[in-house]
């Protein structure tokens, strides 16, 4: 940690202990960096964030660049639908995906290959799965359309409620199912109704910290839902995500639209803060 | 939890059925030099007719690629197709709207239209062979006007875009060291500098830049009080871009119907033309007439009653005789 | 497989439907492996593998496309911010596991895990308003005053500082993923057991060699592995860096200039590509991403379970 040549001019016990207290500092300093860092992003947020909200933006729609005023509702509403469709998609798969691997499969080598690869696709580029729906749900269909956004993100979605669910089942004591198979149930029954009981909290927070997850996603929507400057909830036509507009206003020229990105950062950041904070919450207060 | 579900299923069945009479709609995407006026256009035609056109600037190469892959009901591009590639793409192309394109700079203690330039000092400049706004060759062509001593940075188009066409159109046909090391297109390799996306990020980032230097629509440069430059034309003469210089340039152009308006106004010809002007082009496909028909009601609307908000914003409105070609060929194709 | 004894109509069901559900995971990979290779198909066709990944030519106009410059901005940027963000990682997980009082470990757990969910569009935008600014202003003129004359170094920082460029970008990317490498290196720390350190303690040793000499050698394997999954992580980032990175086609040496990542390229150039053989192109950097992410994920997983199986030894 000290330099070498330090140890001629202290005693051992001295080397030690300065060589103790450098590493101390070093680390809380790595510490305060983190929070340094989080503290100046969230605070410019909040700080250009509340200047910038007004009730206009939620209950107008853009008007063209150039001109004062507007609002984001299309933004606002497209960003929630296509947020719960795929919540609505990804889900279902990944809570059943995960009761497999967790049951029906425990312990088989399908179930570690596909908990191997959920865990992989994870983290694979948002992007690529943008170019991917591209290429299988907007060109041949012939118009970008608000399910191929919806349908980018379940797939990013899957994989994390996958294994989260796979985890909180595997919690659940096995003596418990004995219990419920002794009484005569079949499988099934025992899943939907002992062990989704007892892991329910879990699977929820699960799919909390999921939609966090995908709520700020921008590349996987940029050639999929597209944008649209008028409010609609046409999910067969390109529609406004908060995201992409934060990426076009940010990157315009004009000052009411980097107020207006703004003002969308901050509602977003809020919104998975909440999400994300809520989510481990319960997992502090359930898993003590 | 089950509650919740049925909740948001009803949510969805709802805004299924409000979809059924839910308001006309088109798309459209496409060059990001005609935005602010189609935009303004738009904006204008929801308010008379309710129909929402929502016009994306994604640059005009990603106009001519969605239009082609029939991803949108009209594609914008102000890179003219030629006549061959539209009958292979089976595409109708016709001019919106006539508009400049403008250096512009961030320069210390420069005001707009203060700077001049020619097309060979533009050309060095976005070569990275004039590396400083000190430079004798710009010193030169502007006697008495204080320059500030900083590196130039240069802002170029990193999409595939009708403006950059337009641009290095110009330089081409202007500077042979430009034609034989970098070329003419949407999209070329640029020898230095930083790439923005659209004019709005062009802007944008000379905006945010030190003694930078980019080029755009006038439009953005107006809106945003970037330094816009004089530049000297093929008469030389230097001119300030604005209305006139623009218009001048524009009737300088024979627009042919036959060759579906193929047609550049780079270098044009004429005392007060700005040299780097252009038109922008509207592209249909052939097979969707449903959609054309609407899509044209909306430009002939905007042919009628969009003049003013077009010179609001210092883009030329298509003179009358041209107005009438376009018409005319609509009619051809069975679009009116 | 676990079975019951009797077999039940609606278990079988049941079990189909969940295991269609679990398999969507293998259908995705495939299916976008093969849906990026066949859409790439002209392109790889037209410049090969090598050809493609070695060709530092990226022109639209005379339509030759190489991923050499894509892929060495996407390098350069992601090893510059694991140079910046492990040790930091690092020494926040050292504090949090080791050296801070019990009070300070929640909040500073918490604020790593709210960095760790702020999207990362937020990251960008931040980035160009906020940091691009200071870059241009203080920091960057100030690095190139001390190093720009120095020799070997020096390369790094020439040209203008306009803080638009890989250093700014991997300044932002390295602060979007200390907290993943610090939340994981911080939870393989957790699984030394708590008798080896005492004994160490016991013997005398000071914070720092208990965790130099007994915390850090128990878990390299885990901290090794968060740090390739981090890696990972940085390869696919797009929104973090788009803003700030400036698009440039050509291979730089120096950390001011602007270069580009395959995603960056993507996310300009996927919608407005006018020639198929572009469009094309993009989809084979799509697909070579894909690959480089997958296969440094995979290696990531393949320590990390590694080392979990040592510690559960």
């Amino acid at each position: 940690m000290l330099p070498g040549f330090l140890k001629g001019s202290m005693t051992r016990e001295q080397f030690r202990k300065a060589e103790g207290f450098t590493a101390l500092v070093l680390s809380t300093l790595a510490a305060l960096l983190g929070l340094f860092w989080l503290v100046f992003i969230l605070g410019d947020v909040l700080v250009h964030g509340i200047k910038a909200l007004n009730l206009s933006l939620f209950v107008n729609d853009p008007v063209p660049p150039g001109v004062d005023g507007g609002g984001l509702r299309n933004a606002f509403v497209g960003q929630l639908i296509i947020t719960i469709c795929a919540t609505l998609i990804g889900v279902p798969i990944g809570v059943l995906g995960g009761t497999f691997l967790a049951e029906y499969a425990r312990g088989t080598k399908t179930a570690r290959l596909i908990s191997i690869l959920a865990d992989i696709m994870v983290s694979v580029p948002s992007i690529v799965i943008g170019t991917f729906i591209y290429a299988i749900l907007v060109r041949p269909i012939g118009h970008f359309n608000g399910w191929a956004g919806a349908i980018a993100l379940a797939i990013i979605m899957v994989p994390v409620v996958l294994r989260t669910t796979e985890n909180m089942l595997s919690l659940v004591p096995w003596t418990l199912r004995e219990a419920a198979f002794a009484l005569g149930a079949p499988y099934y029954k025992v899943i939907t109704q002992v062990v989704y009981r007892g892991a329910a909290t879990g699977i929820l927070t699960g799919i909390l910290l999921s939609i966090a997850r995908v709520a700020g996603e921008t590349a996987p929507l940029l050639f999929t839902s597209f944008n649209n400057s008028f409010f609609s909830l046409n999910m067969n036509q390109p529609i406004s995500s908060l995201t992409v507009t934060i990426f076009q206003y940010a990157m315009g020229p004009y000052d009411n639209w980097h107020e207006q990105a703004w003002a969308a950062a901050f509602v977003i950041t809020i919104f998975i803060l909440i999400l994300t904070i809520t989510g481990r919450l319960i997992i502090r207060w359930r898993y003590r | 939890m089950k509650t919740i579900f049925k909740l948001i299923l009803a949510i969805i069945l709802l805004i299924s059925f409000t979809q059924a009479e839910a308001a006309e709609k088109l798309n459209g995407a496409g060059a990001t030099f005609p935005y602010p006026v189609y935009s303004a256009w738009a904006f204008d035609y929801n308010k008379v007719t309710g129909v929402q056109l929502n016009y994306q600037s994604i640059g005009s190469g990603g106009g001519q690629r969605q239009i082609s892959d029939r991803t949108v009901d009209f594609g914008a591009s102000d890179d003219p197709l030629k006549p061959e590639k539209l009958q292979t793409d089976k595409l109708l192309q016709f001019p919106a709207v006539i508009g400049g394109v403008v250096p512009v700079g961030n320069l210390e203690g420069v005001t707009p239209g203060q700077l001049k330039l020619d097309s060979d000092t533009l050309c060095k400049i976005f070569l990275g062979e004039i590396k400083s706004w000190n430079d004798d060759m710009v010193r030169k062509i502007n006697p008495g006007l204080k320059l500030p001593q900083g590196e130039i940075t240069v802002v170029y188009r990193s999409d595939g875009s009708g403006t950059t066409a337009i641009f290095t159109n110009y330089l081409a046909e202007t500077c042979p060291a430009w034609k034989e090391k970098v070329g003419a297109g949407k999209a070329v390799k640029f020898p230095v500098g930083i790439g923005g996306k659209g004019n709005e990020g062009v802007a944008n980032y000379v905006k945010r830049t030190a003694n930078s230097i980019g080029y755009v629509e006038f439009a953005y440069a107006k809106q945003n009080k970037l330094d816009y430059t004089q530049l000297k034309n093929k008469a030389g003469n230097y001119v300030a871009p604005g209305f006139e210089s623009f218009e001048n340039a524009a009737e300088t152009g024979d627009f042919d119907a036959k060759k579906d308006f193929y047609l550049w106004l780079t270098n044009a010809p004429g005392k007060n033309s700005w040299p780097i002007a252009g038109a922008t082009f509207i592209l249909l496909a052939k097979e969707k007439t449903d959609s054309n028909k609407n899509v044209v009601k909306f430009f002939d609307w905007a042919f009628k009653n969009g003049d003013n908000k077009a010179k609001e914003l210092i883009y030329v409105p298509l003179p009358q005789s041209l107005e009438d070609k376009v018409r005319a060929y609509w009619k051809a194709n069975g679009l009116q | 497989m676990i079975r019951t004894t009797k077999k039940n109509p609606v278990d079988m069901i049941f079990s189909v439907v969940t295991g269609a559900a679990s398999f969507t995971v293998i259908i995705f990979i495939v299916a976008i492996l093969y849906e990026l290779v066949h859409q790439s198909g002209p392109a790889i066709e037209r410049f090969g593998i090598w050809k493609f990944l070695s060709s530092t030519d990226w022109n639209p106009v005379t339509e030759s496309f190489g991923a050499l410059t894509n892929i060495y901005g996407t390098v350069l940027t992601t090893f510059l911010s694991l140079l910046m963000a492990i040790p930091v990682a690092i020494g926040i997980a050292v504090f949090v596991t080791e050296i801070s009082p019990n009070v300070m470990k929640g909040p500073i757990g918490i604020a790593i895990e709210l960095l760790a969910a702020i999207p990362s569009i937020i990251y960008g935008m931040w980035g160009l308003f906020t940091l691009s600014p200071i870059m241009s202003t203080y920091i960057e003129p100030f690095l190139k005053n001390i190093f720009a004359g120095v020799p070997v170094v020096g390369i790094l920082f020439q040209g203008t500082p306009m803080g638009i460029d890989i250093l700014t970008a991997s300044i932002i990317l390295s602060i979007m993923i200390i907290p993943f490498t610090a939340s994981i290196s911080r939870d393989s720390f957790n699984l030394t057991p708590a008798v080896v350190k005492e004994s160490a303690y016991a013997l005398g040793a000071t914070k720092w060699e208990v965790v130099r000499d007994v915390v850090i050698p128990y878990s390299k394997l885990g901290v090794f592995g968060g740090i390739v999954l981090s890696l990972g992580r940085a390869l696919g980032e797009t929104m973090a860096v788009a803003f700030v990175l400036g698009n440039n086609h050509r291979i730089t040496t120096s950390l001011f200039d602007a270069a580009a990542t395959i995603t960056v390229t993507l996310a300009n150039e996927f919608a407005e590509a006018d020639t198929d053989i572009y469009l094309s192109s993009l989809f084979y950097l799509a697909l070579v991403l894909f690959v480089m992410s997958f296969i440094t994920l995979a290696a990531a997983k393949f320590f990390l379970l590694k080392a979990e199986r040592k510690y559960s030894r």
